[in-house]
């Protein structure tokens, strides 16, 4: 393990996290760490949390019970003296502004330019000049590789595309944490290459935590610290890439991972 | 009487119609935004007055809503001590922009809501307000999907001006009546009175067609 994980320094904490649709629960008193700088890959099944997971630290979803810190402070509670009271949007905003999501379907602003989809929220939300924001917008498309598109509309990119013009965006606010929820899954198979050389030069960065769904099991093996198997909305199984690839100790686990990696069995 | 003489007047009413038309429709579309959105607020008191405006108007005749505000309401002023005469040109302009706001409303509110909601969820993400969220992401993106049904609400409109007639507003339906009372010629007033509707409408529809094309301009881009 990378010496980030050590210092116990969690940046995300889920403190027994129910979370239910209805009455199926979907997170099942979920306790989860997150250390500052760790890249975490969350596998599991379909329906078993993962996405929720992602979609409860981005505020996009609320919590029925327990309590979710990030970088220390409750994120969907507001400490009133002792206790925790249900945050307002006040506090969300404020939460909200240490964490980045790139999204399946890419959710690109379709009615702004390339090069604005990158500046709209630096201007309008973190009050950047128009300059900056826009040179900012430039440097990041040169990362992703789009400079040459920047005066196009998302619609007249390839996915593969847009999904690396969703990953400036998001990086376009300056984010502690990133989440990708499943980035390449609606992406054909030829473009999801491009995708994952974007987030693999991400996780080279230290001081980004990144927290990562998907199904590219190689990649997953490649750029985490750390994977967790997810199974009926909690942990399943976790550890470091190479033990839970090679070495599964859980039978669920196991038959998920020979599932994925060999789907022609 | 030549027909040629009828001109004059009618296109005196002509420009009554038109100023009637434009007025009403642009106060018209204030209200399908301010109560289209009101009825999608989460504040009771601001959804409720939104729908119970939306409900009243849709619901009731524009002609009975019209002698409404021009006869009965300032008697019911006087009742409780306040001028509430309104010169012609004023309460046909109210009645018809009140009238087509409330077809308007519902128009703005389902375009409002038919803007998928993992655009709302990215805006989230970026932390935009909800006051930005509506005018940056929402509307900008909801805007062109109303345009059809609004040209078509706006030549209904235009067509909807001839009812002020009835509350003695000189309009080109007003100067017809006044032609035909006095040549009895109904045939010849009412042939041209149809082809300058028909005329205004194409005029209108053209100029939807071209505010369409420029609020949803992104939607053509490279295509």
């Amino acid at each position: 393990m990378n010496d980030a994980t050590d210092n116990r320094d969690p940046i995300i904490r889920f403190d027994k996290v129910v979370k239910r649709f209805g009455d199926h629960v979907v997170l099942d008193e979920l306790d989860f760490e997150v250390q500052r700088g760790e890249k975490v890959t969350i596998i599991g099944p379909s329906g078993s949390g993962k996405s929720t997971v992602l979609r409860i630290l981005m505020t996009l979803e609320e919590i029925n019970g327990g309590v979710v810190y990030v970088g220390g402070e409750p994120l969907w509670h507001q400490r009133k003296g002792e206790s925790l009271e249900p945050a307002g949007e006040q506090h969300l905003r404020q939460m909200r502004s240490h964490l980045g999501m790139v999204f399946q379907q890419f959710n690109l602003f379709p009615h702004m330019t390339v090069l604005r989809n990158l500046t709209e929220a630096p201007v309008q939300v973190l009050g950047v000049s128009k300059a900056e924001a826009k040179q900012r917008g430039m440097e990041l498309l040169e990362m992703v590789g789009l400079t040459d598109q920047a005066s196009k509309y998302p619609h007249q990119l390839s996915g593969g595309q847009q999904q690396r013009v969703g990953i400036a965006r998001a990086l376009a606010m300056r984010p502690k944490i990133m989440l990708f929820d499943e980035p390449t899954s609606a992406l054909d198979p030829e473009l999801v290459g491009e995708v994952l050389n974007v987030i693999r030069t991400l996780a080279d960065e230290h001081d980004l935590t990144m927290l990562l769904v998907t199904h590219e099991m190689h990649f997953a093996r490649q750029v985490s610290d750390r994977i967790c198997f997810f199974d009926k909305g909690r942990i399943k199984e976790q550890g470091k890439p190479e033990e839970i690839f090679t070495a599964p100790k859980e039978e669920r686990t196991k038959a998920f991972l020979k599932a994925v990696l060999d789907p022609d069995d | 009487m030549e027909w040629t003489s009828y001109l004059a007047p009618l296109s005196q009413g002509a420009w009554v119609t038109v100023q009637l038309t434009v007025y009403s429709t642009i106060l018209g579309a204030l209200c399908a935004f301010l109560f289209g959105l009101g009825k999608l607020s989460h504040n009771p008191l601001v959804k409720g007055i939104s729908v119970a405006y939306i409900e009243i108007f849709r619901g009731t005749s524009l002609l009975v809503q019209l002698f409404w505000i021009y006869f009965a309401l300032p008697i019911m002023g006087q009742a409780i001590g306040l001028d509430l005469r309104f010169p012609p040109v004023v309460a046909g302009v109210v009645a018809l922009a009140l009238n087509i706001g409330a077809y308007g409303a519902e128009v703005v509110r389902g375009a409002v809501q038919a803007v998928p909601k993992e655009q709302y969820e990215a805006a989230t993400a970026l932390n935009f307000t909800g006051r930005k969220r509506l005018w940056r992401i929402t509307l900008p993106q909801a805007i062109p999907e109303m345009m059809p049904t609004f040209g078509n609400l706006a030549v209904q409109n235009l067509k909807d001006t001839a009812l002020v007639s009835l509350i003695s507003l000189g309009d080109m339906a007003f100067r017809a009546e006044q032609i035909r009372n006095f040549t009895q010629d109904s045939v010849t007033v009412y042939t041209l009175v149809l082809f300058m509707y028909f005329g205004m409408a194409l005029v209108l529809t053209a100029c939807m067609k071209l505010l369409e094309r420029y609020v949803g301009r992104w939607r053509a881009a490279g295509r």
